[in-house]
């Protein structure tokens, strides 16, 4: 289970989290949304550490973020880039195989290669992408394969930030799909991003909306549709018109 | 202006110096005692040591030859006026291996190691890679800082001992070619004079310089502010310290080597 506690965060005099409070059951898959620019990509960033929040608090299974083993907490995360983040001088395969080739889950080449072919199959990918480089892809390809290795190690905590942004449609359902079989088959905790209110409906448990620094509106995917709750409501339908100021 | 402000703004600016010479230092340690320390990445360390050393190569060997070269010809037109001619072997082997070699390699390798690092450390940091690699359990300082740095301290003394022995042979070519040395006598001079103080502090001073120009490299790129223009900036901000560094740390090893 993963829980934010009144977490603060500013860059300079631009106040990003002002008190964000969030509750994600283990086992769960819970999306978030809101605005571009709201901070979604920061919170994710505050859990696992690389960005720290001015205050509050953020616990993982009960226990505090910060305290502790951070190879062992951090090997129990895996974290989708909105930007890909893959590292341009390692082929695609060493991308995906980053962890099973160094550190404590190390494993044999080979071993790590077919894992790694594999998981790039299941996002879609032919083995034949596994020894070009990252610039050699499309962007859609890149945010692929960085889904690829943030699921190479099987890790109990999956963080997605834009999992099917730059996707075809079809793609985007498998990705969707894709995201779901992990959360219901090997029982991780999912925490995603998204634009796509498909993709929304298709992968959550559980919604959340952040706006002006704080969660506005938190609940059951089914109930996402009857909440009464007007800035809600302008965003999953997409309205000019209402609460949510269309320039920030 | 006022007298008072003028002061505050000087103070400001000596607390911030202070301030950034603090953090290179907290830097420079924590490169230490992360390349001491388990795992260690023997790839990223060979990469490296074939970046900054063998492909430093040429470049080492141009500048030496030349500075050799006219070195001589400076000295001997310089000695020509109180009949002094004879004295070329003698201070080019002193003045290529004491300081040009040492000094010279150095800034080469702050031009072409120390800028290429940041830029890429600074690109990296930029499209998130160094977060990636965090969330990825590998620590930025074993995995990119310590490689590096340890690579330059093994093979800019190496570098630079390669340089004394190439601006040497510059001297000689010259010298025999142009001036009409004898070539034995040039040999003899040369190897006779040479101390082995003279050497020691050539290859102390390139280890120095390699350290600072790598850790210059990854400080700057790590501390990247966003974009290409934080690229830009870490990638300049290296250079210009890492030169700086280079040459007070020079003047700092000359004073400890032939002055004490
Ligand atoms: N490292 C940083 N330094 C300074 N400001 C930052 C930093 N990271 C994020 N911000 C700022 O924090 C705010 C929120 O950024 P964030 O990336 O979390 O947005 P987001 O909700 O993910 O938006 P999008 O949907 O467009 O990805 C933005 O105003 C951004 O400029
Ligand atoms: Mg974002």
């Amino acid at each position: 289970m993963i829980k934010m506690d009144n977490v603060h965060k500013a860059f300079g005099d631009n106040r990003v989290l002002q008190g964000l409070n969030l509750e994600i059951p283990k086992g769960s898959s819970m999306v978030i949304i809101g605005g571009s620019g709201t901070g979604k990509s920061v919170a994710l960033k505050c859990v696992l550490g690389l960005i720290t929040p001015d205050s509050g608090e953020i616990f993982v299974d009960g226990k505090p973020a910060g305290a502790g083993d951070r190879d062992a907490f951090l090997a129990r995360f895996g974290m989708l880039f909105q930007g890909g983040a893959l590292f341009d001088s390692l082929p695609v395969w060493q991308n995906v195989a980053f962890r099973l080739l160094r550190g404590q889950l190390k494993r044999p080449v080979e071993e790590a290669r077919a894992i790694a072919i594999e998981k790039l199959r299941r996002v879609g990918l032919k083995p034949d992408v596994a020894d070009r480089l990252p610039a050699e892809l499309s962007g859609g390809m890149q945010k692929r394969v960085g889904l690829a290795r943030a699921i190479a190690a099987e890790p109990e905590i999956i963080f997605f930030d834009e999992p099917t942004t730059g996707l075809d449609p079809i793609m985007s359902g498998v990705i969707n799909d894709l995201i779901r079989e992990i959360v219901v088959e090997m029982g991780a905790t999912a925490m995603t991003i998204t634009h796509d209110m498909t993709s929304v409906r298709a992968i959550a448990d559980n919604v959340a909306m952040l706006h002006d620094g704080v969660i506005k509106w938190t609940g059951p995917v089914a109930e996402m549709d009857d909440s009464g709750d007007p800035y809600l409501d302008q965003f999953i339908h997409g309205r000019a018109e209402g609460p949510i100021e269309a320039v920030r | 202006m006022n007298p008072l402000d003028l002061l505050a703004r000087l103070g400001r600016m000596a607390l911030a110096a202070l301030a950034s010479i603090g953090r290179v230092a907290l830097f420079a340690i924590s490169t230490f005692t992360n390349m001491l320390r388990p795992p260690y990445y023997p790839r990223e360390f060979a990469l490296s040591l074939l970046q900054i050393g063998w492909l430093s190569l040429p470049v080492v060997a141009l500048t030496a030859v030349f500075t050799g070269g006219a070195l001589a010809l400076q000295i001997y037109a310089g000695g020509a006026r109180f009949n002094a001619e004879a004295v070329v072997p003698q201070i080019v082997a002193i003045g290529m291996v004491r300081e040009l070699g040492p000094v010279l390699v150095g800034l080469m390798i702050a031009a072409r190691v120390t800028s290429s690092i940041a830029a890429e450390i600074a690109t990296m940091k930029v499209t998130e890679q160094i977060d990636a690699l965090v969330t990825l359990s590998t620590n930025p300082m074993q995995y990119l800082v310590a490689p590096r740095v340890l690579a330059a301290l093994v093979t800019v003394p190496v570098l630079v001992g390669i340089g004394d022995i190439i601006g040497i042979a510059g001297g000689y070519t010259v010298a025999v070619h142009n001036l009409d040395f004898n070539a034995a006598a040039y040999l003899k001079n040369t190897v006779d004079f040479l101390e082995p103080l003279d050497v020691i502090s050539s290859l102390v001073k390139g280890a120095f310089f390699g350290t600072i120009a790598a850790t210059m490299g990854c400080y700057y790129g790590m501390q990247s502010g966003r974009g290409a223009q934080g690229v830009g900036r870490a990638t300049k901000s290296s250079v210009e310290a890492a030169a700086v560094l280079i040459l007070a740390t020079n003047f700092v090893l000359t004073g400890v080597f032939f002055s004490l």
